[in-house]
């Protein structure tokens, strides 16, 4: 019998379950490598040369290498893991939220000193909210470029 | 005999941490965040106790995948504080109470919930930044902590049923212990947050305050919530509320006290990603 997985329909949600965690172990771990300042500094000298000493796939290092969040996660990337590769680019965890949504810095903090993205419209998949996936991606650059 | 005396409740933003450890605590986007922790740092230097058992989280720091106990208990004489990638925070070493720890693992996994004692372990934001908002930046922190993990990063998390349970068993294992010691369980993480994906930046205010109200007055149904409710309705890092149900589950309103007093009452939009939540209890 398959497990009951009722997280599955909520939009723009990735739930980092045990099934996720075995398709990211490699990757995470590369992540948890960059809390050494010097493993920082060999990663930032040659990303693709420290990528390739770990037994990731190569989407997952190609994810990694275009600093594409949403994708890590697709591959079984945790955000406290992905974390430690924005502290390694300077990036605050705002930052990093914010580029999963496709908004600018700017207006992702003023979403949020408004109080936030709203629940309405964002509990489950098929509603009409703004995490919904047919309204991705968001921000006012992103639906220029893709007008 | 030691007693529990009060539970504390509080959001562990890293970004709070941040904010004092670079001095922006007095801009107002910051000031609107630590107003709510003025009556509390007073109180606790006012109702100072002798032991925090502090229930949090870690965030990727003390545990990679290599290994992830649900419950952990911090069991040894200090613990150093964990470089997250931006380096240590600049806040006092953390010095545990190693006799008190032993003894509570002992009588917990006697009640059959399965610790994990361990005996190295740096303590992230998730423990320090409560501290820094209780305690301000005092040159040692107050008395000694005993750090107790709970894993909420990967799922299955521990139900917030179990985790009530938790913390009755806590409170029979402090009173049990044969020293007149003055304990003060705290429950930190949420409210509701979520940092990642197209939904990131979720903030349920109704949601948020309803888990506040019932806390205080109904935590034995409170407890019986699903996960799923937690991650539908406070976002994918909002399940850390669970964790406040085993400070909750320590108060043992059935069992003695009664009801507890609500001695402060906190909630605030946004820090960072977060909707900051805290409260303070008192047993009468």
């Amino acid at each position: 019998m398959a497990l009951d997985k009722p997280y599955q329909d909520v939009p723009g949600t990735t739930i980092f379950d045990a099934e996720q965690s075995r398709l990211g172990y490699h990757l995470n771990q590369f992540c948890m490598s960059l809390m050494k300042a010097e493993s920082r500094a060999r990663f930032k000298a040659n990303e693709r040369a420290y990528l390739d000493e770990w037994p990731m796939s190569e989407e997952q290092k190609l994810a990694v290498l275009a600093r594409d969040l949403n994708w890590c996660i697709r591959l079984g990337g945790n955000i406290y893991f992905l974390a430690k590769i924005g502290a390694t680019d300077g990036k605050s965890f705002q930052q990093m939220a914010g580029s999963m949504t496709g908004m600018s810095e700017e207006e992702y903090r003023d979403m949020m000193i408004a109080g936030g993205r709203s629940i309405e419209g964002n509990r489950v998949v098929g509603e009409d909210g703004d995490a919904q996936p047919h309204r991705q991606p968001q921000g006012k650059s992103q639906q220029k470029a893709g007008a | 005999m030691a007693r529990i005396t009060a539970s504390v409740y509080t959001s562990h933003v890293p970004a709070i941490g941040a904010a004092l450890d670079l001095g922006k605590s007095g801009e107002p986007y910051w000031q609107k965040v630590f107003s709510g922790y003025e009556f509390s740092k007073q109180w606790l230097r006012d109702n100072t106790p002798d032991v925090i058992f502090l229930v949090y989280n870690d965030h990727a720091n003390a545990f990679s995948l290599e290994m992830i106990p649900t419950f952990a208990i911090g069991c040894a004489a200090e613990f150093a504080i964990a470089d997250e990638g931006w380096g240590p925070r600049p806040v006092p070493v953390v010095k545990g109470h190693p006799e008190l720890a032993a003894h509570i693992a002992q009588s917990v996994i006697q009640d059959d919930f399965d610790l994990t004692i361990v005996n190295r372990m740096p303590v992230d934001h998730g423990l320090t930044v409560p501290l820094s908002l209780m305690c301000g930046q005092p040159a040692a922190w107050p008395c000694p902590v005993i750090p107790f993990a709970v894993n909420v990063v990967q799922y299955p998390v521990p139900s917030g049923r179990r985790c009530f349970n938790l913390g009755r068993a806590i409170r029979k294992a402090v009173e049990s212990f044969d020293q007149p010691l003055k304990v003060q369980i705290w429950g930190t993480g949420g409210m509701s947050h979520q940092l990642q994906g197209p939904r990131a930046g979720l903030i349920n205010r109704e949601f948020d305050n309803a888990f506040l109200d019932r806390l205080i007055a109904d935590p034995a149904g409170l407890a019986q919530m699903p996960h799923i409710d937690y991650v539908r309705e406070a976002g994918s890092e909002g399940i850390e509320l669970v964790m406040w149900l085993i400070a909750r589950g320590a108060m043992g309103d059935e069992n003695g006290p009664g009801k507890p007093r609500v001695a402060h009452r906190f909630y605030h939009v946004p820090a960072s990603n977060t909707a900051v939540g805290h409260l303070i209890l008192e047993n009468t």
